[in-house]
Formats: structure tokens, C-alpha cells, sequence
């Protein structure tokens, strides 16, 4: 037996310890351990790091709505935002002293799902007839018109109050227990931040589940045929009109909760934090990760929301030590890093950091395809 | 003994499929004219005709593809007007397509999964939840899909994607993915294209063997010996017409079917 026969063996044992069941299991109590321990360390270093971490798995929520829409049933949407804008709306006009109405989260949020759901169908039937760019063009115009109503919508009658926003948005209670009060439980000090933490993570494991069962489940190997050959789809019995509009309905409702959730922790909203822009970094991240693979998605939002927060507090202090001021801004750092990224990935991992296989075969096709 | 003798045939229950006075035309193109026939329950019933004829069309329109300008089909007695192509497979058509159009990057295995999408019924709610019904439910459609892949003869390669398979079993798990969806009627696009004459002969047992269990066969072939020896009756079009229709050796002497296929009445030597 050779060395390289032993290692190969080692190899092998190790892989069939990772498969074992046990093994899962004390990966899920780490992961689960870490992440309750997160907030606190987080906070240790700063509060505005619970903020962004808050904002960072809004991102990674939403990631994983456009992944159904992209991802899954292989439509491309430019106007994703829109939805998130449709359910923070629909949280802030229903709680907030703009219209006088209290009503609470765990009424409002379903609501936001429902109404950027219906949203969702709205968007998806006139365009089901449309494939590629020609939807992508839809969507933008899409989330564009949804932006502008909202911009505008403040008169002849007052109903989002235009680019001002609506403010003084109501936090979420239940009871007495208000997410925005910091308290102090077993002696461990819980921030309002810290509280929406908790929730943000337990909603993620749920959207996570619900991602995972739908992707391997009738109704997601329908939408993997749409994707692979419509018309063939359709020869065998799948109403491929009904599971394209699934898929936008899904996506939206997703983007719908995110919303609300948003607006709850940030207190106030406006058109501007619903641009053109925002739709393009949710498919970024979509797209950097992997579409189509959950575990991708969460990795390109988790990368890309972070990103621009680390290079905040590094680049100045950088440049200072370097060349003793600041020669370039961080933000433009950014974007230049930000697109070195995306041709690095387009030449080295085209189907993403982690590319779902299905996704990464059409990938090859594609390449293979102009030779024939 | 009725008093309504004068009402059509269509009554008849062996008669699965009733096709009358078909049209389609493409801009200029008349690709179907006036095409009639019936389908009897049971029967391997053959299309055949010279390239372009429009054997292919005569099934788009069939199968909800294309909407025909024309005529009506009965499937069952029952009227198929304008059904669109998820709905055919519901009523029970199934079909093959002559340029093989599987789900390329998916295993062998959920492309007939996917067939079964039209007999199966768990929804959202089901799929988040996995309550025992879906469960079982998922169990089941894995469990017919293997069976499946087992009676076409390609089990073994299950799990390995669809465009992975040689060339004639691909086109066997194509007739895989078109049986899952427990069709009255399979309609088959040239399943013998680019098949070898071993793999041809398997494809005869494959069809005898899916009529004897009681599915009625509609194949659009050029393989001639093919033809000749699985067809009851054959249809044969030239230039979107029915030339001629019967038994397969009724056909092969047709003096219009002869000429559709060797040129007509132009002769090769002069006299």
C-alpha cells in the first residue's frame, strides 16, 4: 500500500464521517451556539456591528427570495426591490402615527407577505410570455414604477407622505416586551438591536427550510424543467404558467417579510432606500454565490453586505498608516473592489463561489454550445 | 333503433382519438389540409410520409404546440379545441420530440420524476410542511419512476444526467418520461432516428410491450421495416395531405403512396 493509497483511504474515512448523521448534528448545536453568542461579541467590538449583522441577514433574506425567482425557476428579475419596498410600505402605513395606525407585527407582517405576493403575480402575468433580457427589462421598469409611486403617491391625497418617508415607525411588542427597549435578562444587557437580532435569525431559519423543502419537492423540480426546456415541461403536464407565477408570488412574499422587518428596525423609510440599485446588489449577490444553491446565496449576501462595512473601517486607517492621509475613498474602493470581484468570478467560478450542479452544467453547455 | 341515427361515430368507444379536417398553415405554407382519422384504442397506428409532409406539425397541433386554423380532434368523445399543451397531457397524450428534448442537466431518474408532475398533486403548503401525505406521495413518484427506467431498459443509468446517456437510450428515457405521465395515447417523433439496427429491434419489443399494457401508440417514423412491422394501420401524408390510410401492406402497394416517395411520375429513363 502506498502513501498515496493511505491518504486516499484517510480521505475517504473522513468523508464518510462527514455524512454521518451524528456529525450533522454537532455541526447544527455549533452553528447554532455561535450564532447566539454572535450578538454579544458583536456588540462587544461595537454596536453598529449588531446594525449592520441586522442588515446583513435582510440581504441574505432577500438573496434567498430572488433565488426562487432566479435561481429556481430561471427568471431574471430586475425590480426584486420592489417587494421589499411594497412590504416595509405596508408595515409603515399600518404602524406609524402617519395614519394613525398601530396594528401589531405579527399582523402586519403576514399582510406585507400578502400584498407583496399579490404584487408578485401582478409583475409575473403580463410577463410570463417573456424570457431573458426582455423580462429583465420588464422588472426594471417594474421596480422603477413601483419607486416612483411611492415618491410621488403624496398627493392629491397623502398616502406615503413622497420622498420625505414616513417616520417614527412603530417597533415590533408583543405585550409589554418592546424590541426597541434595551433590557436586561439573566443579567445580559439585550439592546433593541440584539432582540431584532434573534428574531431576524430565527425567521432566516425558517425562510432557510422552506427554500430547501421547495428546491427538493414536486413543485421545485417543475420550475428546474422550466428551466431546462419550457416547451418539453409543458408536453408533460406542467402548467407552466401557474408555477412561473409561484415563483414570482414566492419570491415576492419573501421580499414582502424583509421589508416589513426593515422597516420595523430602522424606524423610518423612504423611496430612496428602494433604488434601481439595491435590486442590482440582491441579484449580485445572488448571482456571486451560486443561484440556485441556498447555502451559495447566503454566502454572496453574507460577503457582499459586509464588504462595504469592513472596508469602512479599514481602508482610511490603511491609507493613514501607508501614505499618512486619505488618497482614495472608501466607497470608491468599493465599487472598484466590487467589480474586480465580479470579473474575477466571471473568468474563474462563472456559476458562482458555490454554483448549485444543475446550474453550473447549463453554465458549461452554454460555453460548449457556439462549437456545435 | 335510435331515433338520433344520423349522429356521428364518435360515440364508438374503441375510437380513442377522432381527428377531422385538420388544418395549419404557416404564412404561405400550407402544412396541413383537411387531414381526418381515427385512433382506435389499442392500436399502434403509424404516420409516415416524405420529410415536410407534415407529420411533425399534425403533432404540434395535436398536442397543443401549435393551435391548429382548422378542424377538431376528439379524444375520448370528448372535444380537444384549443387546449394547451399542459392540458393535452392531463387528458392523456403524451409525446416524444424528434430532436430529443429531455431536461439535459437532470438525472435520468427525476426526468421521469418530472413526468409524473401531471398525476401527482402535492402543492406549496404540502412541500414546506412534508406531512406524511407528500411524503408518501415523494416516495411514490420515485418508486414509478424507477419502475419506469426498469421497463424501458435504462434503471441502471438513473442516476446519471440525461445528456450523459448514448443516443438510443436517451431516446428510450425520453418514452420513460412520456409514460410517467400514464398517457391513453404516446405519441412518438421518429423514436428509431439515429438507432442502430440492434437498438431499432429492441425499440419493436419496447412498443409491442407498451401496447400489449394497454397504452395506444401514435408513431411518426421513416424506419419503413420499423413501420411495417408494429403498425395495425398507417396514415401517410404528402404535402400536409392523407394520400392514403390501412393496413401497412394496403399502403406499401398504394400507387400515390409509391409515387410520393420515388418522385411521382417523372421517369428515371426515357422510353
Amino acid at each position: 500500500m502506498t502513501l498515496l493509497d493511505l491518504t486516499q483511504t484517510a480521505r475517504r474515512n473522513v468523508l464518510a464521517a462527514w455524512d454521518d448523521p451524528r456529525f450533522a448534528w454537532v455541526g447544527v448545536v455549533l452553528i447554532a451556539a455561535a450564532l447566539a453568542i454572535l450578538p454579544f461579541v458583536l456588540a462587544d467590538i461595537g454596536t453598529a456591528w449588531v446594525r449592520i449583522t441586522n442588515l446583513a441577514i435582510l440581504y441574505v433574506l432577500l438573496a434567498l427570495g430572488l433565488n426562487i425567482v432566479v435561481g429556481f425557476a430561471g427568471l431574471l428579475d430586475l425590480g426584486y426591490i420592489a417587494f421589499y419596498a411594497v412590504g416595509a410600505y405596508t408595515y409603515a402605513l399600518l404602524a406609524s402615527p402617519h395614519f394613525n395606525l398601530h396594528l401589531p407585527f405579527w399582523l402586519i407582517l403576514p399582510m406585507g407577505a400578502g400584498v407583496a405576493c399579490l404584487f408578485g403575480v401582478l409583475l409575473g402575468a403580463p410577463t410570463l410570455k417573456l424570457r431573458g433580457d426582455y423580462l429583465a427589462i420588464v422588472t426594471l421598469g417594474f421596480g422603477e414604477i413601483i419607486r416612483i409611486f411611492l415618491n410621488n403617491l403624496s398627493q392629491p391625497i397623502n398616502i406615503t407622505n413622497g420622498p420625505q418617508g414616513i417616520t417614527l415607525i412603530d417597533p415590533f411588542r408583543i405585550g409589554t416586551f418592546n424590541f426597541a427597549r434595551p433590557d436586561i435578562f439573566f443579567g445580559l444587557a439585550f439592546s433593541g438591536p440584539i432582540k431584532y437580532y434573534y428574531f431576524l435569525v430565527l425567521l432566516l431559519v425558517v425562510v432557510i427550510v422552506i427554500n430547501l423543502r421547495l428546491q427538493d419537492s414536486r413543485i421545485g423540480r417543475a420550475w428546474e424543467a422550466i428551466r431546462e426546456d419550457e416547451v418539453a415541461a409543458r408536453a408533460m403536464g406542467v402548467n407552466t404558467r401557474n408555477m412561473k407565477l409561484l415563483a414570482f408570488a414566492m419570491g415576492a412574499s419573501f421580499g414582502g417579510v424583509s421589508g416589513g422587518v426593515f422597516a420595523a428596525t430602522q424606524g423610518f423609510i423612504s423611496p430612496e432606500s428602494f433604488v434601481l440599485v439595491e435590486s442590482i446588489m440582491v441579484l449580485s449577490m445572488v448571482v456571486l454565490g451560486g443561484m440556485g444553491n441556498i447555502w451559495g446565496v447566503i454566502l454572496g449576501a453574507v460577503l457582499l453586505s459586509f464588504a462595504p462595512e469592513v472596508l469602512r473601517y479599514t481602508v482610511g486607517p490603511v491609507q493613514t498608516a501607508l501614505f499618512g492621509r486619505m488618497l482614495i475613498e472608501p466607497e470608491v474602493i468599493r465599487m472598484l473592489l466590487f467589480g474586480l470581484a465580479l470579473v474575477l468570478m466571471m473568468l474563474f467560478r462563472p456559476a458562482g463561489i458555490l454554483p448549485s450542479a444543475v446550474r453550473k452544467r447549463e453554465l458549461e453547455r452554454r460555453k460548449e454550445a457556439p462549437v456545435a | 333503433m335510435s331515433h338520433t341515427s344520423a349522429a356521428p361515430v364518435a360515440s364508438d368507444a374503441s375510437v380513442l382519438l377522432e381527428a377531422t379536417g385538420i388544418g395549419k398553415r404557416f404564412g404561405g405554407v400550407q402544412a396541413l389540409v383537411d387531414v381526418s382519422f381515427t385512433i382506435r384504442r389499442g392500436e399502434i397506428y403509424g404516420l409516415i410520409g416524405p420529410n415536410g409532409a407534415g407529420k411533425t406539425s399534425l403533432f404540434n397541433v395535436l398536442t397543443g404546440i401549435y393551435t391548429p386554423d382548422a378542424g377538431t380532434f376528439r379524444f375520448e368523445g370528448e372535444p380537444l379545441f384549443n387546449a394547451a399543451s399542459h392540458e393535452v397531457a392531463r387528458r392523456g397524450i403524451a409525446r416524444t420530440f424528434q430532436n430529443i428534448r429531455l431536461f439535459a442537466n437532470l438525472s435520468a431518474l427525476e426526468n421521469v420524476m418530472i413526468g409524473r408532475h401531471v398525476r401527482t398533486h402535492a402543492g406549496v403548503v404540502g412541500a414546506i410542511l412534508r406531512d406524511r401525505r407528500t411524503r408518501a406521495e415523494e416516495e411514490a413518484i420515485a418508486q414509478r419512476a424507477y419502475q419506469l427506467l426498469a421497463y424501458v431498459g435504462v434503471a441502471k443509468r438513473a442516476n446519471d444526467l440525461a445528456k450523459h446517456l448514448a443516443y438510443g437510450d436517451q431516446r428510450r428515457l425520453e418514452i420513460a418520461r412520456a409514460l410517467a405521465t400514464d398517457p391513453k395515447l404516446l405519441a412518438l417523433d421518429e423514436p428509431a432516428a439515429g438507432m442502430n439496427a440492434t437498438e431499432t429491434a429492441g425499440l419493436r419489443n419496447l412498443l409491442e410491450d407498451i401496447r400489449r399494457d394497454g397504452t395506444t401508440i401514435l408513431l411518426i417514423e421513416h424506419h419503413m421495416q420499423l413501420v411495417m412491422s408494429v403498425c395495425d394501420r398507417v396514415l401517410v401524408l404528402d404535402y400536409g395531405r392523407k394520400i392514403a390510410e390501412g393496413s401497412a401492406s394496403e399502403v406499401q402497394k398504394n400507387p400515390k403512396v409509391i409515387a410520393a416517395y420515388l418522385g411521382g411520375d417523372v421517369a428515371l429513363h426515357a422510353p
